[in-house]
């Protein structure tokens, strides 16, 4: 048995007790800041050959200043748990600006980041610690379908690179301090299956494990995976590996989601999650839904005790979060997994 | 529960009794899938694949075990080749090899839960328990080989051994979820010749039933074909072999099998004789049973048949068997064109109903009489019979002229009583009345005695039934009776219904009927002997019977009753329960008060609420749901009928048959004199805006225990704290009549019922799902609450919801005040009867009560001073509310 890393049990703790709140948006906020190719470069990549402009993962290492600041905004506004900025993180993902060998340094400084700013939020509301986990997105392959038309039998990505891709990639994030991992925007279930099997034997590797989240996204209204499965059929697939959530995030916005969330609350044994987008894109591609907007639209399920952990994805900022927050403060959290969390361990 | 995936779920449930694994993409079972493969046309290899899941494959069992192959290349690019088509990938794979390299480069391409097949122990502990580790990381479930380090297992004794010290290692020792096991205990050959190979299935089914005994959560599988591998190429006698095999295997405890749906024969449609000599082999019941075998599958050699030709060989039989068939298999494709055959060869269009049908009928009325059929299968026979009688019938007419002889055995007149709109079980009774020949006049619902009287007359009938479900058409029953010697009516009359009972058919209606007999009869299946034998010859020696019955039942009754003591109404409410302050929670004040409406809810939400227990009751089938699935006796009726109406049920929700509307409100209140609840408005103002009136117990009660009325509940007046209660009205039923209409027009009163029963469960469901929403969130005070549906029907929430005109509350003139209170008429679309039935039929409306302490009981009888004091409460005259409370008066 592998030791659980000492912030687990205060995450626990907090999850018992109230529906926790995830940061929102970073790829949206960072492009408040208009940033050129020279921001991306840095100092450390101004001879790489490939183009680097919109390699938001990279700002970690180049534009840190912004990274945290993000960080820290979205602690300002009541978020208990931030993402680190390493959703394309792997060295799959990377490859595109070839940027392979920087994979280590990104994740781990991207996780140092979100852990600074973090702790220093603890450090002022010590009754609400904050927390980092470490981002770890779909990659840009995907493991069960084929991207050759003309041969449905071929794969672009295996089990076994992806499974390596991830172990490089949430090694560093553990080495930079993430208190636990979410494996999210799950287009490809064999793909988050590669992704859990990197972390277990990682776990088994380190003597020690974090608890490990899974936000899948379901593409449209045929309320499936890209790859084809359908909420529940994606949650067995899952649940062999001890989670500490299942949910959804990104593709819809909350009241489109509200169906396949509802499967999840019936049926998982973890705790549920949800990070919404910021409503569907309007005609220019741009998430418009107001704080207020989504805020209504998230209590809906708040209400009906579908979540644990509340959060947004893609158009959502810092002011849709403290909306959420202020929301999510309201209800008390989904009791089914509570009740599960008060069978494996000691009231506290 | 296991579970598994691949686009889609799969869990195996109680309901799901056998899992089949499709096991034609094995190279090691099918000649051409190895071709296919060998030659390297995976297309034609995927359409195999295809094929097995639009034949009903669940799971599809995937081999490349063959030497001349490079088996992980070709399990890999075989899995991806399916992935890619929808319609195979929506069900589990099962990973199929003796190499475990095959298994792991297939385990990497599946993102749904797969099983593996297999693993065992054969290498040694170490190998087992790092593989079966494996498989949990890649998340899949797996199939375990009674095989060990000293070799297969062979007997009963060396399977369960392996069995239970694998189930061990995987449990305790690889973290493996003991419903992700699945033990293939080795199907082997039987009939070989060889002697030790005689109690190979035996062995098979005993190891099955001490593995589900005894290793909780574990499945059991296994390859069926291999049992027949000394008949190969004797078709017949394989197909009756794996039928009977799985037949008995499933019996054992079999949860899943390897079969080639093609290669089976239907259970009861396997000779009798085949069947015999192939059960004597497979349960080992005689020594000479293989020569037996042996001997006679040379007789049967060669009318191997296919079980879809077979399926449609009853099409070739002559017209008069087909007719029978139908109606026994209840099967209505064909019946006009087969009647309209019969016609031609009769003279008369009626022989066709005299002759053939009704023959069929009278093996449908035998079979059931002996408990063979079910009563869903002889209301699916009457609704083909009633369509080759409807075919018939113009031609019967244009007979009319000639002949016009009386076929029927007697004329029944049904009829749901004025006030009730109840119709299932009359309808039911309608059904297997007309099944047994006898015309039956159904006067529908609401029927007033005056109609009832004035039709019976008119119509010659030969018996009157009546129906109700509510209370007061016990006294509207009486009332009928009354009508019939008044008029001076001498048949029959039978009393039916859920509030009906022997008691008061005895105590309250006989008396008033002396000239014929007034009959209860507890249920459908009665109907046909009870009505026979009042028509028979010796009728006057069975109503001799039954009034000597009635008068003991009479005498017993008023020894009870007798033994009961009543309290005066003062000294019960001195006894009353008193809410206890301290150990009741906090009053929490409604998150919404008032009313809130529902105008078109989800159907699909509500019907995950159903109790289907009481659904199974409405056919006749007793049992508690799901066990009743599984029942011996009528499990296999109560899985076909879960069925039908799964697929019913499917329909109303998707193509919004029904509607479903309701109203709850919450209104502060207190209690005042002890029996009445003041309600007040929502606004603060304290106006009283309606008075309940309950009920009290009065039979003296235990020491310590108090007589209880509803009152209890609400925290009284004088206590200065302002207390809450709730109301609610729903209805499932909004849109029904369109449809009982067109399956009535079709003939098809399975349809009908079937409906009927599904929206009045689907009201019960509503009224268990609001419950819930007001419990939670609208009034609010158990938010925290997380039940399951189990739960729910077994009531394990704080608080209840009692209707009026049940036993905490029998007083139905209470209903018009709570549909005020709830605006229900127009807020929900409910109206009520003169006797306070709801219409449509389909609805259900209460009280709330939230005090923990607050708990369902029964009235009972109550004393003449009651009786008075609730008319004078009420306003009512004395007369009047002994009327409507006639089953409660203990006076």
């Amino acid at each position: 048995m592998n030791k659980l890393k000492p912030s687990a049990e205060k995450l626990f703790g907090a999850l018992r007790s109230r529906i926790l709140v995830l940061d929102g948006a970073m790829g949206t906020m960072i492009q408040r800041h208009t940033l050129s190719e020279a921001d991306f470069r840095g100092d450390r990549f101004k001879d790489h050959p490939d183009d680097l402009k919109g390699n938001n993962d990279l700002l970690s290492l180049t534009r840190p200043d912004i990274i945290k600041g993000i960080h820290e905004a979205y602690f300002e506004a009541g978020a208990d748990i931030a993402e680190t900025n390493t959703f394309s993180g792997t060295r799959i993902a990377q490859a595109d600006y070839g940027l392979e060998s920087a994979v280590y340094d990104l994740n781990y400084h991207s996780a140092r980041l979100a852990r600074e700013a973090a702790d220093a939020f603890t450090v002022r509301t010590p009754e609400k610690p904050r927390f980092v986990a470490g981002s770890v997105g779909p990659t840009n392959r995907t493991a069960s379908i084929s991207p050759d038309v003309n041969d449905p039998g071929y794969r672009a990505v295996t089990f076994d690179d992806l499974r390596e891709a991830y172990t490089e990639q949430m090694a560093a994030l553990l080495d930079g301090g993430a208190d636990l991992l979410l494996i999210e925007t799950v287009f490809d279930t064999l793909n988050a299956k590669a992704a859990l099997f990197a972390a277990r034997e990682l776990f088994d590797e380190r003597g020690e494990e974090v608890p490990l989240m899974v936000s899948g996204t379901i593409t449209d209204a045929s309320g499936r995976t890209l790859s084809g499965q359908t909420t529940e059929a994606f949650l067995i697939s899952i649940e062999h590996h001890e989670l500490l959530s299942v949910g959804l995030n990104c593709a819809l916005g909350a009241a489109q989601l509200r169906p396949y969330i509802k499967v999840l609350s019936e049926k998982a044994p973890f705790a549920v999650s949800a990070h919404p987008n910021a409503g569907l894109p309007n005609e220019f591609g741009e998430y418009d839904q107001t704080p207020e907007e989504m805020a209504a639209a998230v209590e809906e399920f708040l209400q009906e005790g579908f979540l644990n952990i509340v959060g947004g994805c893609c158009g959502t900022t810092p002011d849709h979060i403290a909306m959420l927050a202020e929301a999510a403060a309201k209800y008390p959290p989904r009791t089914r997994f509570a009740e599960r969390l008060s069978q494996i361990l000691p009231e506290n | 529960m296991l579970k598994l995936s691949g686009l889609e779920s799969l869990h195996f449930t109680p309901r799901q009794n056998f899992v089949n694994v499709g096991e034609r993409t094995n190279v090691t079972g099918s000649r051409k899938f190895l071709r296919l493969i060998k030659e390297n046309d995976f297309e034609a290899a995927v359409e195999v694949a295809l094929e097995q899941v639009r034949g009903g494959a669940q799971i599809i069992d995937v081999n490349m075990d063959e030497g001349m192959l490079d088996g992980e290349k070709a399990m890999v690019r075989f899995l991806n080749l399916i992935a890619a088509e929808p319609e195979i990938a929506r069900v589990p794979v099962m990973i199929d090899s003796s190499k475990w390299s095959i298994i792991e480069a297939g385990l990497k391409c599946v993102q749904g839960k797969s099983v593996v097949n297999s693993i065992s122990l054969k290498g040694g502990e170490e190998e087992f328990l790092w593989q079966a580790k494996r498989i949990r990381m890649y998340g899949a479930a797996t199939v375990v080989m009674a095989f060990d380090e000293q070799g297969q297992a062979d007997s009963f004794e060396r399977r369960i051994e392996i069995c239970e010290r694998s189930y061990k290692l995987l449990t305790e020792k690889a973290g493996f979820p003991p419903d992700d096991i699945i033990f293939d205990p080795n199907i082997f050959p039987v009939a070989t010749g060889m002697d030790e190979h005689n109690n190979n299935a035996v062995d098979f089914f005993n190891a099955t039933r001490w593995i589900k005994e005894h290793l909780p959560g574990a499945k059991v599988s296994g390859g069926v074909s291999n049992v027949s591998f000394s008949f190969r190429g004797n078709n017949a006698v394989r197909e009756a072999m794996h039928s009977a095999f799985l037949y008995h295997g499933v019996k054992s405890g079999m949860d899943m099998g390897i079969v080639n749906p093609t290669m089976l024969a239907v259970y009861d449609e396997i000779p009798d004789d085949l069947l015999t000599h192939v059960e004597d082999v497979l349960l080992n019941r005689r020594p000479d049973s293989t020569e037996r075998l042996l001997e006679f599958a040379e007789k049967v050699k060669g009318t191997g048949r296919k079980t879809e030709t077979e399926a449609a060989e009853w099409r070739g039989l002559p017209v008069n068997e087909r007719l029978s068939h139908a109606l026994v298999k209840g099967i209505d494709n064909f019946i006009e064109a087969d009647t309209e055959e019969a016609r031609q060869g009769f003279e008369k269009p009626l022989e066709v109903i005299e002759g053939p049908l009704m023959a069929g009928m009278n093996v449908v009325g035998d079979l059931f009489g002996s408990g063979k059929m079910f009563l869903p299968q002889v209301v699916k026979s009457a609704r083909v019979m009633k369509k080759a009688v409807a075919y018939l019938l113009p031609y019967i007419e244009a007979e009319k002229l000639k002949n016009n002889d009386k076929s029927a055995a007697g004329k029944v007149l049904l009829a749901t009583v004025k006030g009730d709109v109840h119709d299932i079980g009359k309808n039911i009774v309608g059904v297997v009345l007309a099944c047994n020949n006898y015309e039956v006049i159904d006067l529908g619902v609401m029927v007033p005695a005056e109609k009832i009287i004035e039709r019976a007359v008119a119509e010659g009938a030969d018996i009157i039934g009546l129906s109700g479900l509510i209370t007061p058409s016990l006294e509207e029953m009486v009332s009928v009776a009354q009508e019939m010697e008044r008029t001076g009516l001498n048949i029959p009359l039978l009393i039916g219904g859920a509030t009906t009972s022997r008691v008061h058919t005895a105590v309250k209606i006989e008396k008033h009927y002396t000239r014929n007999q007034a009959v209860h009869v507890l249920d459908a299946s009665r109907s046909v002997t009870v009505v026979e034998r009042l028509l028979s010859k010796d009728k006057e020696s069975y109503i001799g019977e039954i009034k000597k019955e009635y008068e003991k039942i009479r005498l017993n009754h008023a020894k009870k009753e007798g033994q009961k003591t009543y309290l005066p109404l003062a000294e019960a409410r001195r006894n009353r329960y008193k809410l206890n302050a301290e150990k009741e929670p906090e009053i929490i004040p409604p998150n919404r008060p008032g009313v809130t409406c529902f105008r078109d809810y989800s159907l699909r939400e509500i019907a995950a609420y159903i109790d289907w227990t009481p659904f199974f009751q409405t056919w006749d089938l007793h049992g508690r749901f799901p066990r009743i699935l599984e029942d011996e006796v009528v499990g296999a009726e109560a899985k076909k009928l879960y069925a039908d109406a799964g697929e019913m049920l499917k329909e109303i929700v998707t193509n919004q048959w029904l509607k479903a509307r309701g109203a709850v409100g919450i209104w502060p209140a207190n209690t005042v004199d002890d029996d009445s609840v003041e309600v007040y408005a929502t606004d603060g103002s304290g106006r009283v805006i309606h008075r309940i009136e309950c009920m009290r117990q009065q039979v003296k009660k235990a020491k310590g225990q108090p007589n209880l009325a509803l009152s209890d509940f609400i925290r009284p007046k004088s206590d200065g704290v302002t207390d809450y209660i709730g109301g609610f009205a729903v209805t499932t039923g909004s849109g029904i009549e369109k449809h009982v209409e067109r399956f009535r027009k079709d003939h098809d009163d399975y349809s009908v019922i079937m409906l009927k029963a599904l929206a009045d469960r689907l009201a019960e469901a509503f009224a268990e799902l609001m419950h819930e929403k007001v419990r939670k969130d609208i009034w609010g005070y158990a938010a925290r609450e997380n039940l399951s549906n189990a739960d729910l029907i077994a009531e394990k929430y704080r608080g209840i919801r009692p209707a009026p005109g049940y036993p905490a509350c029998p007083d139905h003139t209470e209903k018009p005040g709570l549909f005020r209170l709830l605006d229900a008429e127009n807020n929900t679309g409910i109206s009520l009867t003169e006797n306070f039935a709801m219409l449509p039929a389909a609805s259900v409306s209460g009280w709330y009560f939230a005090a923990a302490g607050s708990r369902y009981f029964g009235v009972g009888r109550i004393g003449r001073d009651q009786t008075e004091s609730l008319a004078a409460r009420k306003r009512y005259t004395v007369e009047e509310m002994e009327r409507r409370l006639a089953p409660n008066l203990g006076y």
